[in-house]
């Protein structure tokens, strides 16, 4: 392929005219790509060089580190995570390690639950037919989809009453059980999409041979699912952790999510730049590196099923 | 939305059925019927004990929630045991409809109940019954209606952030270098969460004296560059801000498309002697008709949930001009306590919202048909 351009390009490219032209596009096109790449990038490039900053650097708008600021620690010390002050005891800092973890329980647990009652309804639908009533596979599918349009305030307030009588406001368990219904529809499409693709044949030779239907999903398809359902948990743990309506709503003290914490801060009017802009630096971090690592899992799982 | 089409092949795998003993069905049945008399006791315990008809009962209603659990075990061994391979299947299905369904329909039902009455977490009377009051209310509220006017605007910034994201899915086809790198870049927008977006972009790069964008804004020559206070503008800025986050997620899928097409269709335009514009307008973009819907649609369902960045970054203001449907009802929850009300507003909603999409998806499917026949 890489050969067959050059060679198209070679006789296209023979006049300097054209030359000129395929130049200009060139530049035109890498021209938009970082103009685009700086749009994504700046702001987070903003945030953690702001976390570098004090008072004057804000003000006087000083933006490369070294150059024009001096890097300080002062918005990583208001939170206990420079080196300073890392080894004393630091309330901030506690409460910041708390809310990190009760976000990445959240996500997980939501997510693992999710991957794991998904994917079982997801091989259901896509090797077998249902009769629920007047109710075939193509109905249970919708069902379990139409949970997407759902918008999370309808739910909020039952969800709040509902909790308050079991006890489980403001627990870990809770927000497990909204998060993993919000991205169960999500995972069920991802798992579907990625079922259907693996041929059938391989699991009815393992029934020939004497498998339960449970001994070949388990140890034949589920191997082979297994890069969907990487993808499927990953992109259920971005869309977790990221989460504010429900954690806003049905946590207060014990549970309160990492996105809880820093909007909380936000709203206080004299939160300074540094420590705001530290806070956001630790929140997505996660995220950053998610992103960078694992981008063709979350590819795979937002166009699972979309492009046929 | 692809419901249906993997569904065109038929579920192959043949019944192997073995014969189930009468002794091994009736045993399954006792299992559910035990499980579900214990759920019932336990229900109908509680509920005295609510209303105060016994003294003897649970602190919460936890235990019943156990009993839930239990009862949907039973459901499970009962139907291996009754049905034999039949009810082996049914055990990968059941797991995700009784969640779904405790999760759901309950919660549904009872936010009917509380948006017709009363309630307010403030005030000490308890909850009441007032019939049509919240509908009433609802027809007067003009910052409700506001707010779903809103939501058409910022349903119709989709189609800008569609146009976009198309722009920039060619650009990451296109032959050039440095692809991963672009990739992951666009990419990172979406993988932050929208409170961090909040204060990186709406409360300090938008900040009026010191935000790197209101500084260029000044050196542009917009002399007082506050993003925030005028309702167009803060509009815009909202939907900047939206789009900052949500254009990634439209690219993406695009772009999945722009890849499975045939790389023999585009140089057999170019053979032709079609110009860029003309191979795109005649080849690409009809080609991509289906993709672009299914996305434009999952986007549009996405945005009628658009809460989070209004709530943190500008609360509503200025005067509801940037409230969406969820964030104004956020606060009428928060900030007026006022549940009832705020339910019916929900509720409400929500009836818009399936009539709105049902008719979009009807309508794109009429509309894909007839365009690909032609």
């Amino acid at each position: 392929m890489a050969t067959d351009a050059i060679a198209l390009e070679q006789v296209r490219d023979d006049t300097p005219v054209r030359h000129a032209g395929f130049l200009s596009s060139r530049v035109l096109i890498y021209g938009a790509l970082l103009l685009w790449a700086f749009i994504s990038l700046f702001p987070i490039y903003w945030t953690v060089t702001t976390s570098f900053k004090v008072a004057v650097n804000v003000t006087q708008g000083h933006m490369v580190p070294w150059v024009d600021f001096q890097p300080d620690w002062k918005g990583w010390r208001s939170l206990g995570l420079s080196p300073d002050t890392i080894g004393e005891t630091s309330t901030v800092r506690d409460e910041f390690l708390k809310r990190f973890e009760n976000s990445i329980l959240a996500s997980v647990g939501a997510s693992i639950l999710a991957v794991v009652i998904g994917s079982l309804a997801a091989y259901g639908l896509s090797r077998f037919q249902y009769r629920f009533g007047p109710w075939r596979n193509k109905d249970i599918s919708f069902f379990f989809l139409s949970q997407l349009i759902l918008p999370p305030v309808v739910l909020a307030m039952p969800f709040l009453v509902l909790y308050k009588e079991l006890a489980l406001l403001d627990t870990k368990i809770g927000l497990i059980l909204v998060y993993t219904l919000m991205v169960l529809p999500i995972v069920i499409w991802i798992m579907r999409d990625q079922f259907d693709t693996i041929p059938q044949e391989l699991e009815q030779a393992a029934l020939v041979d004497g498998c339960t239907v449970w001994g070949a999903f388990l140890r034949i398809v589920l191997p082979i699912a297994l890069p969907g359902m990487v993808a499927a948990f990953i992109l259920s743990v971005v869309l977790c952790w990221n989460e504010y309506f429900f954690a806003a709503l049905l946590t207060s003290t014990d549970a309160k999510t990492l996105p809880v914490m820093v909007a909380s801060q936000t709203g206080s009017q004299g939160i300074n730049w540094w420590s705001m802009a530290a806070l956001s630096t630790a929140a997505i971090a996660p995220l950053v590196l998610i992103g960078l690592f694992l981008e063709r899992y979350i590819v795979k799982g937002l166009t699972a099923g979309a492009v046929k | 939305m692809h419901v249906s089409s993997p569904l065109a092949a038929d579920p192959q795998i043949e019944v192997v059925s073995r014969e189930v003993s009468d002794s091994r069905k009736a045993l399954g049945r006792g299992l559910i019927i035990l499980a579900s008399l214990v759920l019932a006791a336990i229900l109908v315990v509680q509920v005295l004990y609510a209303t105060d008809a016994i003294a003897v009962g649970f602190e919460n209603w936890r235990p019943a929630l156990y009993a839930f659990l239990l009862w949907s075990v039973a459901l499970g061994v009962g139907q291996v045991l009754i049905r034999g391979e039949h009810g082996q299947r049914a055990l990968f299905l059941l797991p995700a409809i009784l969640f779904t369904v405790a999760m759901v329909i309950f919660p549904t039902f009872f936010g009917l109940y509380i948006a017709f009455t009363d309630w307010n977490l403030s005030s000490f009377k308890g909850r009441q019954f007032n019939g049509l009051d919240n509908v009433m209310g609802l027809l007067q509220d003009s910052y409700f209606w506001n707010a779903l006017l809103n939501m058409v605007y910022y349903v119709l910034s989709v189609l800008v952030q569609y146009a976009i994201a198309f722009g920039l899915a060619l650009l990451l086809n296109a032959e050039i270098r440095a692809r991963k790198f672009f990739r992951v870049a666009f990419l990172m927008p979406f993988m932050l969460s929208p409170v961090a977006v909040s204060w990186m972009v709406g409360k300090s790069i938008m900040e009026y004296r010191y935000g790197p964008a209101a500084t260029l804004a000044r050196h542009l020559g917009w002399d007082s560059p506050a993003f925030f206070t005028t309702p167009w503008v803060a509009r815009f800025s909202i939907m900047a801000m939206d789009s900052w986050v949500w254009i990634p997620f439209i690219m993406v899928l695009l772009l999945a498309g722009l890849q499975a097409l045939p790389k023999e269709l585009s140089e057999a335009a170019k053979v032709d002697g079609a110009t860029p514009w003309q191979s795109f307008w005649e080849v690409t973009f009809p080609l991509m008709l289906p993709v672009s819907v299914t996305a434009i649609i999952l986007r549009i369902i996405f945005e009628l949930k658009l809460a989070d960045i209004v709530i943190n970054v500008t609360a509503g203001n200025p005067g509801g001009a940037t409230d969406t449907v969820s964030s104004f009802i956020f606060r009428v929850y928060r900030d007026r306590s006022n549940v009832g009300y705020g339910t019916m507003l929900a509720e409400f909603y929500l009836v818009i919202i399936i009539i709105f999409v049902t008719l979009l998806l009807k309508w794109a499917s009429r509309w894909i048909r007839r365009y690909t026949w032609q």
